[in-house]
Order: structure tokens, then C-alpha cells, then sequence
């Protein structure tokens, strides 16, 4: 005789601790499979993009660190390079190797907590998430002594950066650059030959390379399913263009390759920081402006590679201070999208590590 | 009086295991873990209980009200027994000449996933009841292997009393039954709902699993239960399998300590290291690797045991040797699940 069961109705959020802020998934579960998933998004949203119409160009920067708070500098990035496209503004060199130094920190910083965080979903009960916070805390340190901040840091100017490095801060890059490659290779010692860790992740939400491209996914999501597509080198922006460095991509894109790509690129940073500092020029950091930028009429897209994936701001201008048009294509919010595809038929358990393993900041999905 | 003593030795151990827990996990996460209560933190535990007296006690609304209330009594009253037949310091105990002894052990503690599912049930919450599946699925598993691994020692002693298995370990039988103490361990730690075991209260996914809606008193005996057991399994663990209070130099009450201390480390060294397993990988576990392995090693010491009136001394080696061989085998052998399942 057949059980009469029924499948159940699980919130999963906004109030939980791995939904990585107010995300709320709600999950129909047979037993303890998923036979549906649907996420629902908004819990967090703030108008930034309203707001942004309101301000001068200049002040939307620091609106842009509210986005993925993980990562400031490259939100910062993205958003002057649009202003920059659109007002035809040349950036000094200097400024330039610093804002891609102050961006592949960023990259490594965002890569740590995401893995950090990962490995927590997994049950590892905190241990990697604050061996984790031990490496992002020294990047945090070199942050504080360009800027003054840890978290939000408005650097980015438009036409260059806010300040020059002090005096201390080479030295202290030089070391963190020595002594990095040495904690990945250790991290991934631990983690990647862990029996538990591979039973978990491996073909685990696997998100076929077809099905990241329709999704329109980027980032570390999209290259783990083996799709090389890097916007530093499809599209260089700053001063990409002139560094060696390589893009892993996975082989089948489960959430061990998302873990594994994400570990690679971290590599891939540090030997792009190396060549950074190598090749620094001395000069001038912001380009001369005007006190209230008007650009002409037209409008202007800048994308960057993000730690998270393509981030690109679409600003229309109507010559007049503020912009007409402020639209932010959020990478994470994108990479959601394929969240039901890589869940269905996979635990409850599962739900969590491919949910974690997309890595994704709710300011930046709801803004 | 001894009940008064025995008593007091649990909760003064369990409060000891709190505060070596919270410091030594602090030590593994490299931070400090709580220093502020007292010199080094010592009176965390102190604090942490007056706490959760005071809090508010919170019945959810549509629960089953009664059970709710029963369900965290129950689940400590057995961990609390288990204590009376446990030799704590040369052969003095509750009754630890009791002729059932472990048999009585293994029928206690197995009680206490009666309270895990009630607990889970009468919460009236989702993840509490996720958990509380999960807890019976799993604790009736681990339940087999682990009674199975005790066979093998009893079957070397002869006897089910505890004082008689302390006295009979002139040797402590880890070193003869090195595979039944790894399938005791890991069972127990299973049993005990520790990582990578501890998918009932999986903090990453349903939230506190069984215990979600307790709040105050009420939680608080539920955490004493859950450290209470984590005590009581160390306690058997260096009864059987490492000489109880059996050593030399120091008084026995203290080796005994030592003992049990030593294996709860083992246990949060583990839980701050590794990952969960996931459900299904865990009943594989269960039922595909400690079951067969837990068989043979059954097997393998009865035969030992018929042939050698008393066991010589080279068998260490060669148990080990069967250990290793074996564990490997199934190293290469077990796979866990990694499957879809088509909906």
C-alpha cells in the first residue's frame, strides 16, 4: 500500500542564516527534494536608481559603494568609467594602474568572503569563513590607508582617484602579494582534497554552458561552466590590455567548479597586482574637471569585470548635472535567474551550496 | 549522597565542556572565544546559563503545548541515567556492577530521540520538523553500528558489567579493536548530532533544526542534553575502549577525566574542521560502510576470541593491520550518492 504523502511549503528566508541578507526562496519540497523553487526578490530594494537621477555625477559614487557593499572599488570603477565614456574624459596613467590595483584586491576580497561563505553553507561551522576574514582583513588595511574606510570607500573619481597612495602602502601591497599565493595554495590543501567537500560539490547544480549564456550569466558562474568570457580581455577597459594573466574556466559548472574558478582567479590577481606595482608610473592621479560635470547629450555603458560578474551602469545624459537615466545591470541578480534550473530535483542541502555557490550581495539583486 | 555527587560531576563536567568547547573552537577559528566573564572566560557558562533562565519562555501558537513542554525533560532524563552505571572512580559508581551494563547503556540513550521528534512535532515549524525526520532517520541508523561495535569488546571481556570491562582492560582495547573504536567514534559522534554528523540542527539550512521554537529554560535543557550526551558517549568511549579510569601515577577519578576530556577534544576538533555530509550521504554511511565494516569486525574478534583462550599480545599488530586494510578497501569501494533525482 502506497503512503499517501504531500509535498510541502518551505520559506526558506528572508530571515535565515544562509539566505546571504533578505533573499527568500520559496521552496516545494517532496520529502527532502525540491520540486520547485521560486525566488522572491525586493526585500532590500532601496531606488537607487531613482535616487541616482536626483545627484550630480559626483555624488552618485558613493550611492555605487551601496550596491555590493563586498565589493566597493570595482562598483566605484565601473560607474566612472561609464561617466568617463560619456563625458570624454581622459584619465591620467597612474591613476589608471590604481584603479586596477585597487580593483583585483577588490577581486580577491569579494572571491575569500564568497568562498568563506560558501564553505559555511556547507556546515563547515565557521572555521574557513574566518580563516577567510584573517587574509580579506589585511586587504581591508591597505583600503584604510588609501581611502580612510573599510567598507564603502568612494575612491574612484571622475578622470582618476580621490587621493594618492601614501608612502607605506607599497611596501605593504608588496607583502600581501608575497605572501598570498602561499594561503590559496593553502586554503585549497585543506578544502579541495576534503573527501566531505567533494562528495558535496562535484556535479552538484551543474549549469550546462548552454544554459549560462541564455541566462545571460557572467562572471565566475559563467566561466565555471567553461565558457571563457572575461570582459577584461574580451572588452579591455583601463589599462587591462597590458597585464598577462589568465582565465580559468571550469569543465562541467557545478558548484565545485564555481568554488575552484574563484580560487584560480585569486591567482590570476595576484600576478596581476605583481605586474601593477612593477609597472606603476609616477604622475598625476584625477585629471582636471569642472566643479559640476555636464556631458553632452548621449548616452554611455560602462561595463566591468566585477568579482561577481559583468557590472555595467547605463547612464543617459540630457546635458544637464544630473543624469537623465541611471540603470545599474547587476551581475548577481542576472546569475539568480538560473537559480531553479541548478535546484530542481537536488536536497535541500543542495539548495543551500548552489544558492551559496552563485555568491550573490542583496544590495546589489534588489538596489 | 553518590547520586548527589554523580549529579554534580555531570553538570560541573558539562559546564566544563562548554567553556572548553567555546575556547578551543575560538583557538581553531583563530580568534579568542570568550575571555570576558571571569579570569579566561571561566565563568561563560555561569553567564550564559542566568541568561537563558531569564528569557523569555515562547510556546508557538499553534503548537501542541503539552509536548512541547515534555519534549526537552525527555530528552535529558535518559542522558542524566546513563550516568549510573558508569565506573567514574576505581569501580565506584551509581550501580556500575550492574549485571546488563552497556545493554542498559544502549536502551537508555536511544530514548532520547523520542524528545528530538516530539520537540520537532509539537513546534508546529517547518524546519523543526525537517529536523526532527531527520533526526529519527538517522539516529535509528547509527544506533545499529554503534551497538555492533560494542559487541566486539564484549565479546572479549565476557561480561556486560562496566567495572568488569574496566578490569579485563590490562591492555585498553583500543589497541585490540582499533576498528570497533573508529565505528564506535564516529557512530557516537553521529549519535550526538556533531559535524559533519549534525544535519538535525544544520544551522546553513533549517536554521536550528528540532529546537527552532525553544526559547529560555526550555532551550537550555535541551543544550544540556545535547553536551550531556556528547559527556556520556565520551565516558563510555574511555570505559570500553580506553581503560576507564585504569592508569598509572595519578589518583583514577583524574585519569578518567583525562580520558573523557581527551575524546570530547577529539570531537569539537573534528566539528570546527570538516563540512555536513548531506542526508542521503549520510544514511549511506551509515548502512554501506560502519554496517559491513561493523559486521566483520564482529566477525573477525568472535573468531579471535574462540580461538585463543587468552588473546596474545601480537594480535594488536595484526588487528591493526586488518584495520587499515579494510578501511582502505572501503575508501576505494564506498561511493556516496551524487545524484539528481528527476522530479
Amino acid at each position: 500500500m502506497a503512503l499517501k504523502t504531500e509535498p510541502i511549503v518551505v520559506n526558506i528566508g528572508p530571515q535565515h542564516p544562509s539566505t546571504h541578507g533578505v533573499f527568500r526562496m520559496r521552496v516545494t519540497f517532496d520529502g527532502e527534494v525540491i520540486v520547485d523553487l521560486e525566488p522572491c526578490l525586493g526585500y532590500l530594494h532601496r531606488g537607487i536608481e531613482k535616487l541616482a537621477e536626483t545627484r550630480t555625477y559626483t555624488q552618485n559614487i558613493p550611492l555605487t559603494d551601496r550596491l555590493d557593499y563586498l565589493a566597493s572599488m570595482t562598483n566605484n570603477l565601473a560607474y566612472v568609467l561609464a561617466v568617463e565614456k560619456l563625458a570624454g574624459v581622459a584619465v591620467p596613467e597612474r591613476a589608471e594602474h590604481l584603479r586596477v590595483i585597487m580593483a583585483e584586491l577588490m577581486r580577491i576580497s569579494s572571491h575569500l568572503m564568497a568562498v568563506g561563505a560558501f564553505l559555511n553553507d556547507c556546515g563547515a561551522f565557521m572555521t574557513p569563513f574566518l580563516y577567510m576574514f584573517r587574509e580579506r582583513e589585511k586587504i581591508l588595511d591597505l583600503f584604510e590607508m588609501v581611502c580612510g574606510q573599510r567598507l564603502t570607500y568612494n575612491y574612484m573619481r571622475i578622470g582618476g582617484v580621490s587621493h594618492d597612495i601614501p608612502d607605506e602602502f607599497l611596501p605593504a601591497l608588496r607583502r600581501f602579494i608575497a605572501e598570498m599565493p602561499g594561503f590559496i595554495d593553502e586554503y585549497d590543501q585543506l578544502l579541495a582534497s576534503n573527501e566531505i567537500l567533494l562528495a558535496r560539490a562535484k556535479g552538484v547544480g551543474i549549469l550546462p554552458a548552454k544554459l549560462a549564456i541564455n541566462t545571460s550569466a557572467s562572471g565566475p558562474v559563467l566561466r565555471a561552466s567553461g565558457v571563457k568570457w572575461d570582459i577584461r580581455q574580451a572588452d579591455p577597459y583601463s589599462v587591462y590590455d597590458r597585464f598577462d594573466f589568465g582565465i580559468p574556466t571550469g569543465e562541467v559548472g557545478d558548484v565545485y567548479d564555481r568554488y575552484w574558478v574563484r580560487i584560480q582567479e585569486m591567482r590570476q590577481s595576484v600576478r596581476i597586482l605583481s605586474q601593477a606595482v612593477e609597472q606603476l608610473p609616477s604622475g598625476e592621479v584625477c585629471a582636471s574637471m569642472p566643479c559640476l560635470l555636464r556631458p553632452p547629450v548621449g548616452e554611455a555603458y560602462g561595463h566591468i569585470e566585477g568579482p561577481k560578474g559583468e557590472l555595467g551602469f547605463y547612464l543617459v545624459s540630457d546635458n544637464s548635472i544630473a543624469p537623465y537615466r541611471f540603470h545599474i545591470r547587476a551581475p548577481t541578480l542576472i546569475n539568480l535567474t538560473a537559480l531553479r534550473d541548478m535546484t530542481v530535483g537536488w536536497k535541500l542541502a543542495d539548495a543551500i551550496i548552489i544558492f551559496g555557490s552563485i555568491d550573490i550581495c542583496l544590495a546589489e539583486v534588489d538596489r | 549522597m553518590l547520586v548527589v555527587i554523580i549529579l554534580a560531576f555531570f553538570l560541573a563536567m558539562v559546564m566544563g565542556f562548554i567553556y572548553i568547547e567555546r575556547r578551543g573552537v575560538g583557538r581553531f577559528q583563530v580568534r579568542l572565544g570568550p575571555n570576558r566573564a571571569g579570569p579566561q572566560g571561566i565563568l561563560q557558562p555561569v553567564a550564559d546559563t542566568i541568561k537563558l533562565l531569564v528569557k523569555e519562555d515562547i510556546v508557538p501558537a499553534k503548537g501542541d503545548k503539552w509536548v512541547h513542554w515534555l519534549a526537552p525533560v525527555i530528552t535529558l532524563i535518559p542522558v542524566m541515567m546513563i550516568f549510573a552505571v558508569v565506573p567514574i572512580h576505581d569501580g565506584v559508581g551509581l550501580i556500575p556492577d550492574l549485571d546488563t551494563g552497556i545493554l542498559y547503556v544502549i536502551a537508555i540513550s536511544s530514548l532520547a530521540v523520542v524528545g528530538i521528534f516530539m520537540a520537532g512535532w509539537a513546534s508546529n515549524n517547518k524546519y523543526s520538523l525537517i529536523g526532527a525526520m531527520r533526526a529519527v532517520a538517522q539516529m535509528v541508523s547509527y544506533e545499529i553500528p554503534l551497538v555492533l561495535s560494542i559487541m566486539g569488546v564484549i565479546l572479549i571481556t565476557g561480561s556486560l558489567s562496566m567495572n568488569q570491562i574496566v578490569q579485563a582492560q590490562s591492555v585498553p582495547f583500543i589497541l585490540l579493536q582499533p576498528l570497533g573504536f573508529l565505528i564506535y567514534f564516529l557512530s557516537a559522534s553521529a549519535e550526538l548530532n556533531r559535524t559533519p554528523f549534525d544535519l538535525l540542527e544544520a544551522e546553513s539550512e533549517i536554521v536550528a533544526g528540532y529546537h527552532t521554537e525553544y526559547s529560555g529554560m526550555k532551550f537550555a535543557l535541551f543544550y544540556l542534553a545535547e553536551y550531556g550526551h556528547a559527556l556520556a558517549m565520551s565516558a563510555i568511549a574511555a570505559t570500553l575502549f580506553l581503560g576507564g579510569w585504569l592508569g598509572p601515577g595519578l589518583p583514577s577519578f583524574l585519569w578518567f577525566v583525562i580520558k573523557v576530556l581527551f575524546i570530547f577534544f577529539i570531537i569539537f576538533w573534528i566539528r570546527s574542521t570538516l563540512p555536513r555530509l548531506r542526508v542521503d550521504q549520510l544514511m549511506g554511511f551509515a548502512w554501506k560502510c560502519l554496517f559491513p565494516l561493523a559486521l566483520i569486525n564482529l566477525f573477525i574478534t568472535g573468531a579471535e576470541v574462540i580461538i585463543w583462550e587468552a588473546l596474545p599480545w601480537w594480535l594488536v599488530i595484526v588487528n591493526l593491520f586488518i584495520a587499515t586494510v579494510l578501511l582502505v578497501l572501503w575508501s576505494k569501494l564506498f561511493r556516496s550518492g551524487r545524484e539528481k533525482i528527476a522530479v
